[in-house]
């Protein structure tokens, strides 16, 4: 089974909401365990979260991955936001610029089987996240 | 999306659906209190058992409510988050300290029936 890729426009509050539905959508369709699929649905509404609280806004697409023998989701989230000036700072727990809770990144991290983060001053935040199936 | 309240005797109860956006939260944390004022009640059940998701922040406003109906004099009791939300909010790093939590609404009426000895 294959699945397309999906693209959610981030813009408010909302938009979390459907963001994470549909990668609930698409991880059950790729065969992960409902509890998997609630870990990627609340990964996804941090990562849009923090679209809306610092880029406002931006985009969440969400893709199957191959890999050499296994099948997975990759969750890409970004925005042209200001950017991420200290990433290992922001990767911390406990961290924020935005009075939220600051568990965000680090957060995800833990949800998730990869991480990759890449951020430039003034110009955006990219997020990869992927999880492989058992 | 609204949550319906439920005045239950001297207790409301608050069931949440499964979509939740941050203005219905927000607008949730508002009405409960203002409805624990108008009713005096002593407590409030916040039903979660259909949330899809309890991120880090459907769980602050949880707690939020809790403490605003704490200094109200009243209590919160949370019931039915699910064993795989559970573990999601786990991962997160997400608590719900201080906030009172039972398995589902059943459990959340007794504990609050034995608390204060009424006859709900």
């Amino acid at each position: 089974m294959s699945v397309g890729e999906i693209r959610v426009a981030i813009n408010s509050d909302q938009d979390i909401v459907s963001a994470r539905q549909k990668g609930r959508v698409v991880a059950n369709e790729l065969g992960f365990s409902s509890g998997d699929a609630t870990l990627i649905a609340t990964a996804i509404s941090e990562l849009a979260r923090n679209i809306v609280s610092y880029a406002r806004k931006g985009q969440i697409t969400i893709r199957q991955v191959n890999g050499l023998n296994r099948r997975g989701i990759a969750v890409i989230a970004d925005d042209e936001g200001p950017g991420i000036a200290d990433i290992r700072q922001a990767l911390r727990d406990g961290f924020s610029t935005s009075g939220s809770l600051g568990l965000g990144l680090p957060g995800v991290r833990r949800l998730m089987d990869e991480f990759e983060i890449t951020s430039q001053l003034g110009k955006g935040t990219t997020v990869m996240v992927k999880k492989w199936r058992p | 999306m609204e949550v319906p309240i439920l005045k239950q005797g001297a207790f409301l109860i608050a069931t949440f659906q499964a979509a939740l956006s941050d203005a219905d939260l927000n607008q949730l944390r508002m009405g409960l209190v203002q409805q624990v004022v108008k009713f005096r009640s002593r407590a409030v059940i916040v039903d979660v058992t259909a949330m899809d998701v309890m991120d880090s922040f459907a769980s602050r406003t949880l707690r939020e409510i809790a403490h605003m109906i704490r200094l109200r004099g009243a209590e919160t009791v949370i019931v039915g988050i699910q064993p795989e939300v559970a573990f999601a909010m786990v991962q997160l790093g997400l608590t719900l300290e201080g906030v009172a939590t039972a398995l589902d609404l059943e459990e959340g009426l007794a504990y609050l029936n034995e608390k204060f000895k009424t006859t709900n």
